[in-house]
C-alpha cells in the first residue's frame, strides 16, 4: 500500500515536524518513504507545506501532487489544496481555525477541532500532533503500536520533557470521533 | 547493514563525506546546500577536522586548492551561483592534477535565478564551466541513499584518478529525507607520493602548479591527463536501467527527474506501452553504451530534465541520432510531473495507444 500525503499550514505550526514525526514511525515500520519540504519563499507569510509518502515499495517521485491525504492546518491551504486530493481520498480539516466546510463530495473529510483540543489539555501548539493522531486512526499507513520510540527519534534529548506530551496529544486526536 | 536513520540529503553528504576521512571543508553559505555547511560546522570542531567559512566562494575553493595539494581529502560546497564562482579554482585543481571534492546543489538559473530545484549547470558541469581541457567525474544522485554512497564514492575516484570530482545534485535531493544507511568510516590509504608534505631533506621538492610556459610540455601533460581521462570513460561510467530489456520508448533521466521518470514509465506499463528507463550515474563519463546499444531497438529517446535541454545533447551523440529524441522540460526551478512525462511517453509510441 501506499499513502501519498500532503500537510499544508502557516509556517510555525509545526507542519514539517508533523510530517518528520510521521515518517519516522513508518521508517521504524520498516516501510519506504519519502519527506520532502517546502522551502524557501513558500514558507514566508504563504503557506508551508510538506510531502510525505509511506509505501510497501521504493518511492518514485517524492512530491506529491495528488494526496491520498490532506492534512489542512489553515484555510489558505484548504483552498489551495482541495482540490487536489485524490477522488476517493481523505481530508483532515482542523475545525478551529478552518469555519468553511470542504465542497468536495467525492472525498472523506474529518473536521476535528485540533487546535481547541490541544489548548485544552494545555498545549495549543500541539495542534499537529492532534493531526497526526488522527491520521493514523483515518489512513492505515502507520500504526499507534511503538509510537514512543520513534517520537523519541524525533524529538531531541534537549526536549525530552515534551516527549510525553506529544504522545498525549497524539492519542487525543487519534481517539476524537470525527 | 548498518541502521537506517532519516536524513536529509545535505546532510547525508556531509555525515558521509566525514565518514570517507575528509576532515577539510571550506564554503560559503547558499541556499538549497546551507544544511551541508550547517552541518560541518557543527560536527567539524568536535572531530578535530576544519570548518571554515570563507570569504567568498572564490576564497573557499582556492583553500580546497591548497589542501588538496597536501594529499588530504577536501571538499566544498555550493549551489549554482556560487559554483559559478569557484569555477577558476576547479580549473586551477584540474590542471594541477589534484583530488577534491566539489557539491553542486542546483537551483534556477541563469544569474541569481531561483532556489527552487534546477538540473541547468549541467553544461557548465559535463562540459567545461573554467578554462582550458579537462573534465570532472560528475556524479548524480537520485536518492539521499545516493547522496551518501555517491559521496564517499566521488573521494575514492578522486584519489585514484588525480583529478577534481562533482557531485551534481538538487534542491529536492538536498532538501528531501529519506531513510538512509551510512557507510562505515573508511581508512583510505592510496599512496599520494606527489603530496606537498615537506621534504624533511630527503626528497626533491614536489611542486603544485598548472603552469606551463612552454607549449609542448603543456601539450604533454595534456595528452597524459586525457591518457586518464580515456581510463576514467571505460571503466567508471555508471548507469542504472529500469524496464529496458523489451523497451520500445527509452526515457533517459537523472536525479530528481528520474525519479519522476521512473513513476511515467510504471503508468506507461500499466497502458501496455514499452517504456523503459536509463539513468545516468556519471554524466561525465556519460554512459553512451547503454544508449547506443538501445539506439538499435528502441523507437524513440526521451530526455527529461530540469532545464532547457542540456543531457539531449549527449543523448542525441551517443545514439548517432538513429532515432528521434524528444525533450520533456520544465525550468526555472519547477520539476516535471509524472503525467507530463507520460503524455510524452504515449506521443511517442504513436499507435500504441
Amino acid at each position: 500500500m501506499t499513502t501519498e500525503l500532503l500537510i499544508a499550514g502557516f509556517g510555525g505550526q509545526g507542519v514539517l515536524f508533523a510530517g518528520k514525526c510521521i515518517a519516522y514511525k513508518g521508517l521504524f515500520e520498516g516501510r519506504e518513504l519519502s519527506w520532502l519540504p517546502s522551502y524557501g519563499p513558500e514558507m514566508r507569510g504563504g503557506t508551508a507545506n510538506c510531502s510525505v509518502i509511506l509505501s510497501d515499495e521504493p518511492v518514485g517521485s517524492p512530491i506529491v501532487s495528488e494526496p491520498d491525504v490532506l492534512i489542512a492546518m489553515n484555510l489558505p491551504s484548504l483552498d489551495k489544496y482541495e482540490g487536489a486530493v485524490k477522488p476517493g481520498g481523505t481530508i483532515l480539516v482542523d475545525s478551529t481555525l478552518i469555519e468553511r466546510k470542504v465542497e468536495r463530495t467525492d472525498v472523506r473529510v474529518c473536521y476535528l477541532p485540533a487546535t481547541k483540543l490541544a489548548a485544552d489539555m494545555g498545549a495549543p501548539t500541539l495542534a499537529n500532533m492532534v493531526m497526526m493522531g488522527q491520521f493514523i486512526k483515518v489512513s492505515d499507513a502507520i500504526k499507534m503500536d511503538g509510537l514512543e520510540d520513534a517520537m523519541k527519534k524525533v524529538i531531541s534529548a534537549k526536549h525530552a520533557d515534551l516527549l510525553e506530551l506529544n504522545v498525549k496529544a497524539i492519542q487525543l486526536g487519534y481517539g476524537y470521533e470525527a | 547493514m548498518a541502521e537506517k536513520v532519516l536524513m536529509k540529503g545535505n546532510e547525508a553528504i556531509a555525515e558521509a563525506a566525514i565518514r570517507a576521512g575528509c576532515l577539510h571543508y571550506f564554503g560559503y553559505p547558499i541556499t538549497p546546500q546551507t544544511e551541508l555547511a550547517a552541518y560541518m560546522a557543527k560536527r567539524m570542531p568536535k572531530i578535530g577536522g576544519v570548518f571554515l567559512q570563507a570569504e567568498s566562494e572564490i576564497a573557499a575553493i582556492n583553500m580546497v586548492y591548497g589542501v588538496a595539494g597536501t594529499g588530504k581529502r577536501v571538499m566544498t560546497s555550493s549551489s549554482s551561483p556560487g559554483v559559478s564562482l569557484k569555477q577558476e579554482g576547479i580549473s586551477y585543481i584540474a590542471g594541477a592534477d589534484l583530488p577534491a571534492l566539489i557539491v553542486n546543489v542546483q537551483r534556477g538559473g541563469p544569474g541569481l535565478g531561483s532556489i527552487q530545484p534546477s538540473q541547468s549547470d549541467y553544461f557548465q558541469a559535463t562540459k567545461g564551466g573554467g578554462h582550458g581541457d579537462y573534465h570532472l567525474i560528475v556524479l548524480t544522485p537520485s536518492s539521499v541513499q545516493e547522496m551518501a554512497d555517491l559521496t564517499a564514492l566521488a573521494f575514492d575516484l578522486a584519489d585514484k584518478y588525480r583529478m577534481p570530482a562533482m557531485l551534481l545534485a538538487d534542491g529536492t535531493m538536498g532538501q528531501m529525507m529519506e531513510p538512509v544507511s551510512l557507510p562505515e568510516p573508511s581508512c583510505h590509504t592510496v599512496d599520494k607520493p606527489w603530496a606537498v608534505t615537506g621534504t624533511k631533506m630527503q626528497r626533491p621538492h614536489n611542486i603544485i602548479n598548472s603552469l606551463y610556459l612552454q607549449p609542448e610540455e603543456l601539450e604533454q601533460t595534456n595528452l597524459a591527463r586525457y591518457e586518464r581521462y580515456k581510463e576514467v570513460e571505460a571503466n567508471e561510467t555508471r548507469w542504472e536501467e529500469y524496464l529496458m530489456d523489451d523497451a520500445e520508448i527509452a526515457v533517459v533521466a537523472f536525479g530528481i527527474a528520474a525519479r519522476v521518470s521512473r513513476n511515467a514509465v510504471n503508468a506507461a506499463r500499466k497502458e501496455g506501452i514499452k517504456a523503459g528507463l536509463i539513468r545516468p550515474i556519471t554524466i561525465w563519463p556519460f554512459p553512451k553504451a547503454p544508449i547506443a546499444a538501445a539506439a538499435d531497438k528502441v523507437k524513440a529517446f526521451i530526455s527529461v530534465e530540469l532545464s532547457m535541454g542540456q543531457m539531449i545533447e549527449d543523448v542525441k551523440l551517443a545514439s548517432e541520432c538513429k532515432k528521434p529524441v524528444s525533450l520533456v522540460s520544465r525550468c526555472g526551478g519547477i520539476i516535471p510531473s509524472p503525467d507530463q512525462v507520460l503524455d510524452a511517453i504515449r506521443k511517442s509510441a504513436g499507435g500504441n495507444e
